[in-house]
């Protein structure tokens, strides 16, 4: 995978990006939990009161207050409020806000940033609820539990005793007693619980106030509920942008790796083809590359999100309750105890399958294509049988591991739900202790099912990365593989004398791998105006010889020359443009005639097209055509048969007008009349051309001026037709099994 | 050399289409007929009619148990809360009892929800995996009952692709999209119902983005399906040009067209770059859309359940149990939006799986058949018209009588239907009119079976399979012995080499069979035959692809093989042509002539011009030469 790490460069900024726009997106869905509990907590239980800091309070309320507060926690909570009275700057839109200021003055909070809210939360807090304790002592003894009396004897107290007056008339000694006796049982209690506690009372000091609480309550669930849907928006916004920047990156690499892939293969020698087989070069330019964009855009989407959200719920959940972070642990090592076995249990048979289906293909293909024979041996039922295995086999193994990845999905879903469950069991306790509030056992609640579902997500990883690193070390393969054939560094040209002479000069040949060589010692040379023919057995060299010549190999010992030069030492461009080559498979690309003709020379004349396609005898079939040279032709020459193919091959490199010209085993789909006149064609039209000639049929080669044989890699005999008849053993065993005696004499 | 793009896809396995990571947008083939393929597959369904209702039932109980938890739960969190306030009001505590007692009834509810989804998942399995069997075995015998002809005018790939990609997208649909489908109406009613009890108003806010969200699903799916299909073609483009520019490769380099390809390569990859990230970024929108749609629905959720709640007129509980509602909501509506999709798609593949079950046959075997043991040989074409398609007849009244024992050549040159010979004798095809007749029966009297059992064939395309060599040999008879087996090797030139295979009589032969040479195929299709032992022979004589040591094996071979029997020989060599009692010339699917040897060339028509354009020669050589008449067929 990393070997196609610097194809990802240019795209380094945009992952980045997209990483960047992760974070934000996960950041804002996460928060929105902490939104909600936030409504439930502060909106529904507490009426919209966050702190136990109010906004403002009657001038005779703070008086009872800091009663209840150190000379110093005084000093701290007068600084953060202003006193406004009737002379007051502002008066009457204060009035507006309070209406109560009509009546006594009151201390309006500073605009105070959230440290020091905190910092106020416990002083005001501990104040506010000792008033409202007291208060309630005062208004009905009888209905508050001795606990709770802060040491009053409330007995001893003659009843419509004013307590705050006595309280701020006691000694100061036992005033802080009384105090750091209040600070004792509040401190017990916590902070979150506190500022719960006094939001009840702050809302009595508010309606006292004159203030709208309901109004208020519904503004802070609206105001939450507005930074939610921005949260959402903002989210949304992200993942479209992550959604385009990974199409474009996944697009862009993919486009990147199919261009260079390309343009490697076609720099390819038959060296190469040999070693990848042109089939699986195919796969590797095409699926192997959709494989990798596939994989880009879940990666960018899926794989890179998952962690960030995994951590970033687990600090968020921990952060709303610490003490319930092993439901999580749990959680998430079932989901990967589960996940491993399913996984552990079906990957390996998913390659068991791909092979069963594999072999589904086979015995199906087998039946189509032999479809005459099996008809005429009768072997219907036995063909059945054969099919009938091959189908159970698949269709066994196929259901067991369906059976085992519907587990999945419901064992999915019971951990999910089993995880809620457990945290509102251990959640109410921890709710009860005043550990945590409502609200944030929910938040904690979605976090669990977030980070579980982000484990489950980074789980497809492992099914994914393999199957795609199997694709990109397949491309990198193709990508890193070093041409065998190259350029030299400074090209010379070739000579023009001599023009169209080849000689090969010892030459041998092994195929890369190989270990026995498939030509030995070649010795020829062939000139300008001659035909050289070659003739031998299947495997005997023949189409590896001629394949030398315009560096589809090159030689392993030895040296081929052009013109009296070392092909090796010039430029394969030059090299080709002087060698006119009909391949023994003829193919043909999509497109016209005129375009497959005009192949070997682009700016060729109409004329010489209408010539080359005289001399390979085309001219008949093309003109039966009513389009002519303008007739398509579709993709590998399909729609014209075998030997129409071959003559448009011949007329294709024709075109060239070269001084070489190499027919590999070129005429084998012609009928003899067709094959005699092309020869005949070609003996008058290329009379100065060096011509190559490989064959099986003697007949085609009878009358070449230079026949080589070859057997086993070695020439055996070389002459022509008449003297090789009496001096070559292979070429008469050849020739007899092709030609009655009478035929040859 | 196939594309390997819509190579098999049963490894899939569940994890296939829909679920997690966003609903996937497919391009959608329509079917002809719906309707008519639906019922045809619901006809097919039959068999395991108890087995469906069953996972009918289980999908319907495990869905309403999952829809029952959250509103539950929710009541838990409503005595946790109503507990808490209480504590802090100091008037009561939480009541553990109830919470417990609820916890344990969803918990019960989860579990059975589970159990009842994986049971129901493991039966569907079970019947969707029988169904794909039965639809492969139906298909695969059916292939042996058609008649050759449909096979001339279809690709093999075609058939293939119905055994494997079509039959994968049924069994796919019935394994998951079935109970997906199911589980999205009763999850999408179901929530409807628990979201209406719990609190209306909230419900009807939460339903206003229903119809928000289902324009936006289409109108994105209608979008982005425009590119999938535009991605789709220009893939096509550039991976067909990749094929043909590799497989043209040495073309290619021989005209140094490297610079043409990579450019005219660069163009068309250019333009698939440019509808290929707009096709996955389209695709990719319907994710965070959703989400922001749900989540808008949270929001409203909140602020009006918050609302609510200060009133008193809904509790934190059900609030909570809304959310997961709202929450629920949207995936089961993306299903069902995506339904007809899925069931088009699922149509389209059924369709043409039918549509291949309902070929016309084979012209079934007469009822009476006669038996005839022991033949003789002779063969008699009985004044026979026949043409591949009943409008264009190429073969007008041929009559001839070929007594047993004797050799008959057909030549004729490349195309000219040498082959169509072979098929109306072995009732490939049937003769549009006249009559063949073998020791005075007609063929069309013999079953099929009895008829193909007289003869033997070997053709130039040398079928063998993927099994040991002995395996291929026995084919010609099943029952032969080893000892058989081997005689017919030796009788066939092949016994010596394949003594010399790794292996040896059990060698694999491989896919493409290339561990053995294509000279040495042929005698092992030789040897089949001469194992089957048939009266009557037809041979097709090997060209130029054999390497000539191989190719006098062969020929000595055909000779054993030719011992009294009738032969039929589509001959290229000028010996077996002169040797043969009858020549049959066949030029544009016709007999043009037919006679012998001396015959022929007296009556100077197109035999004559055959054979004599071989002294058309360069240089006008005198020397007979020249054996092929033709190549390749």
């Amino acid at each position: 995978m990393s070997r196609l790490g610097k194809y990802l460069k240019p795209f380094l900024p945009l992952l980045l990006l997209a990483i960047l726009l992760l974070f934000i997106q996960a950041n804002s869905d996460l928060s929105l939990p902490d939104y909600m509990s936030n409504i439930v907590n502060y909106g529904i239980q507490q009426g919209g009161i966050e702190n136990a800091v109010p906004h403002a309070v009657r001038q005779s309320e703070m008086s009872k207050l800091i009663l209840f507060m150190s000379q110093q926690d005084q000093m701290t909570v007068i600084a953060d409020y202003t006193l406004i009275d009737k002379n007051s700057d502002g008066y009457a839109s204060y009035l507006k806000l309070y209406p109560d200021l009509a009546n006594e003055p009151i201390f309006v909070l500073k605009n105070i940033d959230q440290s020091e809210i905190n910092k106020l939360n416990p002083l005001m807090g501990k104040a506010i609820l000792a008033v409202s304790a007291i208060t309630q002592i005062q208004a009905n003894p009888s209905s508050v539990p001795p606990s709770q009396t802060f040491g009053f004897d409330l007995s001893k107290l003659p009843p419509g005793t004013n307590l705050f007056a006595l309280i701020s008339n006691m000694p100061a000694a036992q005033r802080s007693q009384m105090i750091a006796a209040i600070d004792q049982k509040f401190n017990a209690m916590g902070t979150s619980t506190l500022v719960q506690a006094a939001a009840a009372p702050i809302k009595a000091e508010y309606i006292a106030l004159g203030i709208d609480t309901s109004k208020l309550q519904s503004d802070y669930i609206l105001h939450t509920g507005l930074i939610m849907l921005l949260l959402t928006l903002l989210s949304g916004i992200c993942t479209i942008s992550v959604g385009y920047l990974s199409a474009k990156i996944a697009a862009g690499l993919s486009r990147n790796l199919r261009k260079n892939v390309f343009k490697k293969v076609e720099s390819f020698s038959s060296t190469e083809f040999d070693k990848f087989s042109t089939a699986s070069l195919i796969t590797r330019s095409t699926n192997d590359i959709t494989q990798i964009q596939m994989l880009m855009i879940i990666m960018v989407r899926m794989v890179f999100y998952a962690p960030i959200m995994g951590i970033g719920g687990i600090i968020r959940a921990v952060g709303k309750s610490s003490s319930m972070w092993w439901i999580i642990a749990v959680a998430v090592l079932v989901l990967i105890g589960m996940i491993s076995i399913i996984y552990s249990i079906s990957l390996p048979r998913f390659k068991i399958i791909q092979k069963l289906v594999d072999r589904l293909n086979l015995v199906t293909r087998e039946n189509l294509s032999g479809m005459m024979v099996i008809r005429a041996f009768n072997m219907q039922n036995f063909e059945e049988k054969r099919f009938a295995q091959a189908n159970k086999d698949l269709t066994d193994t196929n259901l067991f591991v369906n059976r085992v990845m519907v587990g999945m999905m419901p064992g999915m879903m019971l951990i999910m739900n089993g995880v809620s469950l457990l945290i509102i069991w251990v959640g109410a306790s921890q709710v009860a202790q005043s550990a945590i509030q409502v609200g944030d056992m929910m938040a904690f609640m979605q976090y669990a099912i977030q980070i579980v579902f982000s484990f489950m997500m980074m789980s497809f990883m492992f099914i994914l990365l393999p199957r795609a690193s199997v694709s990109a070390d397949r491309i990198a393969d193709v990508l890193d593989t070093p041409l065998t054939i190259k350029d030299p560094e400074k090209p010379k040209r070739i000579k023009n004398r001599d023009n169209g002479t080849v000689e090969f000069r010892n030459v041998c040949f092994r195929y890369p791998g190989a270990e026995e060589d498939v030509l030995h010692d070649i010795n020829f040379t062939a000139k300008p105006g001659q035909t050289t023919a070659l003739i031998g057995a299947t495997g005997s060299g023949k189409s590896t010889l001629v394949n030398l010549i315009p560096r589809f190999y090159d030689v392993t010992d030895g040296s081929i020359l052009v013109n009296c030069t070392d092909i090796r030492t010039v430029s394969q461009h030059d090299l080709r443009e002087r060698i006119g080559y009909v391949p023994q498979k003829s193919s043909l690309f999509s497109g016209t005639i005129e375009s497959n003709l005009r192949y070997a020379d682009e700016n060729a004349s109409k004329e010489s097209l209408v010539e080359a396609a005289d001399i390979a005898q085309a001219t008949e079939f093309i003109s039966s055509k009513p389009e002519g040279l303008a007739t398509d032709i579709s993709e590998g020459g399909s729609n014209v048969s075998g030997g129409q193919k071959q003559r448009l091959s011949i007329a294709r490199a024709l075109v060239k007008k070269a001084p070489i010209y190499i027919f590999d085993d070129s005429f084998s789909a012609l009928d003899f009349k067709t094959d005699a006149a092309l020869r005949r064609a070609l003996k008058q039209k290329l009379a100065d051309s060096t011509l190559f000639i490989v064959t099986q049929r003697v007949s085609t080669i009878k009358n070449a001026d230079q026949i080589l044989v070859l057997d086993e890699g070695r020439i055996t005999g070389k002459g022509t037709h008449n003297e090789l008849m009496k001096s070559c053993e292979t070429y008469r065993e050849i020739a007899l099994s092709q030609l009655s005696q009478e035929e040859l004499a | 050399m196939s594309m390997p793009n819509r190579g098999p896809m049963a490894g899939r396995g569940p994890m296939g289409r829909g679920g997690h990571g966003g609903p996937m947008v497919m391009s959608t083939e329509k079917p002809r007929d719906f309707n008519g393929t639906m019922l045809k597959l619901f006809k097919y369904l039959g068999a395991y009619k108890v087995s469906i209702i069953f996972v009918l039932i289980l999908t319907v109980a495990s869905t309403i148990a999952s829809i029952l938890g959250p509103k539950m739960l929710g009541n838990a969190t409503t005595t946790l809360f109503e507990g808490v306030m209480k504590q802090i009001a100091g008037t009561g505590s939480i009541d553990f009892g109830t919470i417990g007692r609820i916890l344990l009834s969803v918990t019960f509810l989860y579990l059975i929800s589970a159990i009842f989804s994986y049971i129901q998942g493991w039966i569907m399995a079970g019947v969707s995996m029988k169904i794909t069997y039965r639809f492969r075995e139906d298909i695969f015998s059916k292939i042996n009952r058609m008649p050759l002809r449909y096979f001339d005018g279809t690709n093999h790939g075609e058939v293939l692709s119905r055994i494997t990609n079509d039959v994968d997208t049924v069994s796919q649909t019935l394994n998951q999209s079935l109970t997906q489908i199911i589980t999205s109406v009763i999850m999408v009613v179901g929530v409807l119902v628990m979201m209406f009890t719990i609190n209306w108003t909230m419900t009807l806010v939460a339903l206003t983005i229903v119809p928000l969200s289902m324009l936006i699903i289409s109108f994105i799916i209608r979008k982005s399906q425009k590119y999938f299909k535009q991605q789709q073609d220009y893939l096509g483009h550039v991976n067909g040009y990749v094929e043909e520019m590799y497989s043209g490769h040495i073309v290619m380099k021989a005209f140094n067209g490297e610079a043409r390809s990579v450019e005219q390569f660069d163009k068309s990859n250019d333009m698939l770059y440019e509808v290929a990230w707009k096709s996955q970024f389209l695709s990719s929108l319907m994710m965070p859309i959703m989400n922001i749609l749900s989540n808008l629905g949270y929001v409203a959720i909140c602020i009006l359940g918050g609302y609510l709640a200060i009133r008193n007129a809904i509790t934190l509980g059900d609030i909570q149990a809304f959310i997961q509602y709202v929450r629920s909501f949207t995936q089961p509506l993306t299903q069902i939006a995506n339904i007809s999709n899925i069931l088009q798609q699922t149509a389209a593949a059924a369709e043409r799986v039918f549509e291949f079950l309902d070929e016309p046959e084979e012209v079934p075997d007469t009822i009476n058949p006669i038996t005839v043991p022991v033949i003789k040989g002779a063969v008699e074409f009985r004044h026979v018209h026949f043409g591949y398609s009943p409008d264009k007849i190429i073969i007008n009244d041929f009559s001839a009588i070929i007594q047993p024992g004797q050799k008959v050549a057909i030549v004729g040159p490349t195309g000219a239907g040498k082959t169509t010979m072979v098929k109306l004798l072995m009732r490939f095809y049937d003769v549009t009119s006249g009559a063949i007749l073998i020791d005075n029966h007609d063929i069309r009297e013999f079953t099929r079976f009895d008829l193909r059992r007289k003869f033997g064939m070997v053709l130039q395309d040398t079928w063998l399979y993927n099994g040991t060599i002995m395996e291929n040999i026995r084919y010609g008879r099943i029952d032969a012995t080893d000892a058989e087996v081997i005689a017919a090797a030796k009788a066939a030139q092949c016994d010596h080499f394949i003594r010399t295979l790794p292996d040896s009589y059990n060698m694999v032969l491989n896919e493409e069979a290339t561990n053995v040479s294509q000279g040495q195929m042929q005698l092992l299709t030789i040897a089949r035959a001469i194992l089957a032992d048939p009266k009557i022979l037809i041979l097709d004589e090997a060209t130029s692809s054999v390497d000539t040591r191989t190719e006098v094996l062969i020929q000595k071979a055909m000779e054993a093989l030719m011992k009294d029997r009738t032969g039929f020989i589509i001959a290229h060599r000028l010996s077996t042509i002169r040797d043969a009692d009858l020549i049959l010339v066949m030029r544009d699917g016709d007999i043009v002539e037919q006679g012998k040897h001396e015959e022929l060339l007296e009556r100077s028509g197109f035999y004559a011009e055959l054979y004599n354009s071989q002294f058309e020669h360069p240089e006008l050589s005198p020397e007979v030469s020249l054996p092929a008449m033709a190549a390749a067929d």
